[in-house]
């Protein structure tokens, strides 16, 4: 089975996971973002490369941060950029997903940026555009259900080379709801490529996946013994309905043994980055002192995401 | 139809004939075993060189999406499937819409296949009202109508005291109740194995606890009861071993597996292939491999196809939206004979998991070639691949994880009754 | 066919820009080849020449074509384009494509006063309506070589040929 990722020149042809992408890749979209993070600091925050291409932003679950990214990014890139909130529009009223993305081949879309709240919806459709000889149409995964949030990923593993460098000499601690985190599945197949020695996933037992060991991750129940030597320390976001399905009794009890308090970060090396997703939820996963501290970097990894996406739009679009 | 059947190498498991021979059949019933009667002419003769002649193979779960599913297939199609796949006798599901809790239903469904006249179709009738699980059917009346067993199909039944109550009431009459051990709870929203592949695909995960939790209550029940229970679909080893010690301790209990557990496993998902969703789902290689041991040893009673016809449309969604299910009633017999060839397992023996076996749990006349046996015939030639492709398939249910491969075993007539009713 | 000395050539470069170029005019190299001559040339020649550089992969009008290269640098230009004299420099100008693309791209940094080209060597070639206001050598070369520019360590400046026409 050949990646669908690849084309048949062994090229990047559509960005669905991070899980089995070779080192060199993701290095290359490192490199990459790096002049596109320039851009940003020009007074015209613009470039021709993708002038005449335009970008569907096809969103089947509502996320305003992510795909405001992308939108930036594609533009930044002079692209045209199309929002498609499906909730709203024709799946809802019946049209299956693969007739939707159908339509708008035909309305010369040359990229899908998909969020799906299914696991595999990016991977359907990558397979139906491959299968029906449209290979210059390329998808981006913009997060499938828990499966992966590849540029996430790739924004994080951007950030941690930005204050750290080098991934062979770090221990990356990464709290919270492992389980139903998408971002932790890309970061810990990213890391692990990248030559990450100690990924760790800290959390409850209720919030970690079963054989994460399977992975490369070690894991840790308390924090105490988790955060302890971490370079990085990666926060995820912990979501209402957890406490509904009988996942975690309460938000103020995760807090106290999981949330991280300038108490808890002090467990970690002196020079440790704390990184967050977004959107932080302050008290509960993250304290506000240390959102705000001086060793976050979670703001850059604003920034640092659009040029991360203007890289991996380009990449796609030019092969 | 009067029909001689020669030089083929009959395999007859109950029996333990396996061997070159002559089958002759006639008014409906095997009428002998090697040579013909003196004074019986053959009207039709047939030269099985080359082939093997054996019962006609019965499966235990074949949905044939009537009433209520028509968009998926029909009786027509799919009657032809069975007989295309050498299956002369199979049970049916409840899970019709509206299911089948109504004699009215059920003899419509028989009356409906009679008329075909192609496979003998068993009805098996809903335990409960709706498959609701909260009220008891008529099982008296369904089966007077013709249901041979009772089923929840893949309904869950929570309530262990309606469980038990219908448990006894099917005893009452006769009846084995076939379970599915599935705890629902344990199982809910899952779609997959909860197992490493899960975890890389971010696939809500169903434990195997859901199966031996349930076979735990259930075997407790039977203790209880000594109810006759065949529990449906085996997929964890730890299920396997349940039901070894079960039968050691003379619980009055059986099971089956569906014939794609028996080669797939969770690894197969592959990139979110969808042809790989099914209930139960694709466990670890351990687990196929004890039900692969659990069949070869007998723990594990028969094989059946779990036949269940979806459309495209349904297939070709997100892993966790498709439909499960895979279309299997032409795939019994060449999966059952790759098993074997792999496990190193007598054709004979093999047969029987199709055969003998399940016409004892369906309690059918059928299911082996004796004098008087009902004259359901199945000639294939084990020494021909065929590709299994959407056109290779008589059944509209073209959903298949197999699709491809280099299918052992090619049916090459099927006899039900005495008439020839597939030719290929 | 012989290739000119690089260093000869850089220093007829030099000569020619020399009273000519304004005093304060910015140097602006093109990666990678005219990025070392931009240097070489702001040593070599007095007055006020701070250096930029450009990297035109963003600008190029073959991307559908060949699609974005394996590396690409920042483009630097610490000082103002706004108002500014500017020196474009290249290693090799053969088609303009390259030319044109940073033209593009300065402009978009602001609005120069004006913009003037020096190139090392020019080969001729030439696709788009663009000449050098300095240049170097003049050569004629087949249309399947290369010309490329390479640097020592010690700094050494050198011209070669190679297979594939660029």
């Amino acid at each position: 089975m050949r990646n669908p990722q690849l084309n048949a020149q062994g090229e990047l042809t559509h960005l669905l996971t991070l899980e089995g992408l070779p080192a060199e890749v993701i290095v290359r979209i490192l490199d990459t973002a790096v002049p596109f993070a320039s851009i940003a600091e020009r007074d015209v925050k613009k470039v021709p490369l993708l002038r005449g291409r335009s970008v569907f932003n096809l969103f089947f679950e509502n996320s305003t941060r992510t795909r405001t990214t992308f939108e930036i990014a594609a533009k930044r890139l002079s692209a045209d950029v199309i929002n498609l909130n499906i909730g709203f529009s024709s799946t809802s009223k019946g049209e299956t997903l693969l007739d939707t993305v159908d339509n708008l081949v035909a309305m010369n879309a040359d990229m899908f940026v998909v969020r799906h709240s299914q696991s595999g919806a990016p991977h359907l459709i990558a397979a139906h555009l491959n299968r029906t000889g449209r290979l210059h149409v390329h998808v981006v995964n913009a997060g499938d259900g828990r499966h992966q949030h590849p540029t996430q990923g790739l924004l994080d593993l951007f950030t941690i080379r930005h204050y750290k460098k080098d991934f062979r000499a770090l221990t990356v601690g990464i709290v919270g709801d492992v389980l139903h985190s998408r971002v932790a599945r890309s970061l810990i197949h990213g890391l692990t490529t990248l030559g990450t020695p100690e990924v760790r996933a800290i959390g409850p037992k209720t919030l970690l996946p079963t054989d994460l060991q399977a992975l490369g991750v070690q894991v840790y129940n308390d924090t105490h013994s988790g955060l302890a030597g971490c370079d990085v320390v990666v926060m995820l976001r912990l979501q209402n309905e957890r406490m509904k399905g009988a996942l975690l009794p309460s938000v103020g009890e995760y807090f106290k043994h999981y949330g991280l308090t300038p108490e808890k970060l002090a467990l970690a090396k002196p020079d440790a980055i704390v990184m967050h997703p977004g959107p932080m939820n302050r008290g509960v996963e993250i304290d506000s002192a240390v959102a705000d501290g001086e060793r976050s970097v979670i703001f850059s990894q604003v920034t640092f995401g659009i040029a991360v996406r203007m890289a991996v739009l380009s990449i796609l679009a030019g092969n | 139809m009067k029909i001689e059947i020669k030089n083929g190498r009959l395999v007859d498991p109950r029996h333990g004939v396996d061997g070159v021979g002559t089958l002759c059949v006639g008014d409906e019933r095997v009428v002998a075993v090697g040579a013909p009667p003196a004074g019986w002419r053959a009207e039709r003769t047939i030269d099985a060189t080359g082939l093997v002649v054996c019962p006609g193979l019965i499966d235990l779960s074949a949905r044939l999406r009537e009433p209520g599913f028509e968009y998926k297939a029909t009786l027509e199609s799919e009657m032809r499937a069975a007989v295309a796949g050498g299956v002369t006798s199979l049970a049916c599901p409840p899970d019709t819409d509206p299911p089948l809790d109504e004699p009215g239903l059920v003899e419509m469904l028989k009356y409906r296949a009679r008329s075909l006249d192609k496979a003998h179709v068993y009805p098996i009738g809903a335990l409960t009202v709706g498959l609701q699980g909260f009220e008891l059917t008529e099982m008296a009346e369904l089966t007077e109508a013709g249901c041979v067993a009772f089923s929840q199909a893949e309904a869950p039944l929570t309530d262990t005291g309606v469980l038990l109550r219908a448990m006894q009431y099917a005893a009452t009459f006769g009846h084995r109740v076939w379970l599915r051990p599935q705890d629902p709870y344990l199982a809910k929203g899952g779609v997959a194995h909860d197992g490493e592949v899960a975890t890389r695909l971010g696939l809500a995960a169903i434990p195997p606890a859901a199966e031996t939790i349930a076979l735990a209550t259930i075997f407790a029940l039977v203790r209880l009861t000594g109810v006759h229970v065949h529990l449906c679909r085996l997929s964890t080893a730890e299920g396997v071993a349940m039901m070894r010690a079960a039968k050691a301790e003379g619980l009055p209990v059986s099971c089956d597996v569906a014939v794609h557990h028996l080669h797939l496993c969770d690894v197969d998902i592959g990139w979110f292939d969808a042809q790989c969703r099914l209930i139960p789902p694709l466990r670890s290689s351990r687990d196929r491999a004890a039900l692969r041991a659990g069949l070869c040893d007998g723990t594990i009673d028969l094989v059946c196809s779990d036949h269940a016809p979806v459309d495209d449309d349904a297939k070709q969604l997100p892993f966790g939206e498709a439909e499960p299910g895979a279309t299997g009633l032409e795939l019994l017999l060449p999966l059952t004979l790759k098993w074997a060839t792999e496990d190193g397992v007598p054709l004979a023996a093999a047969l029987a998991r199709i055969t003998s076996r399940p016409a004892e749990i369906l309690g059918s006349p059928a299911g082996h070639l004796g004098v008087g046996a009902p004259a359901d015939v199945c000639l294939f030639d084990a020494r021909v691949h065929w590709r299994v492709e959407p056109s290779a398939l008589a059944s509209q249910g073209k959903n298949t994880p197999f699709l491809g491969l280099e299918a052992p075993g090619k049916v090459r007539m099927t006899i039900v009754g005495g008439h020839v009713v597939h030719e290929g | 066919m012989a290739l000119p000395d690089a260093e000869q050539t850089i220093a007829a470069l030099a000569d020619r820009m020399r009273g000519a170029v304004a005093f304060d005019a910015k140097f602006v190299g093109i990666y990678s080849g005219g990025a070392w001559v931009a240097e070489r040339l702001a040593a070599m020649i007095d007055g006020e020449h701070p250096v930029g550089y450009i990297d035109v992969s963003f600008y190029r009008d073959d991307f559908s074509r060949t699609g974005l290269k394996p590396e690409v640098k920042r483009t630097e230009l610490p000082f103002e384009v706004e108002g500014a004299t500017i020196v474009l420099v290249d290693d090799v100008l053969y088609t303009g494509r390259s030319v044109r693309a940073a033209i593009n791209e300065l402009f978009d940094f602001g609005r120069p006063a004006c913009v003037e080209l020096a190139v090392l060597v020019d080969r001729g070639g030439r696709e788009l309506p663009i000449e050098p206001t300095y240049a170097g050598a003049r050569l004629a070369v087949a249309r399947d070589l290369s010309i490329v520019l390479s640097r020592a360590e010690d700094g050494r400046l050198t011209l070669t040929t190679e297979a594939g026409g660029a």
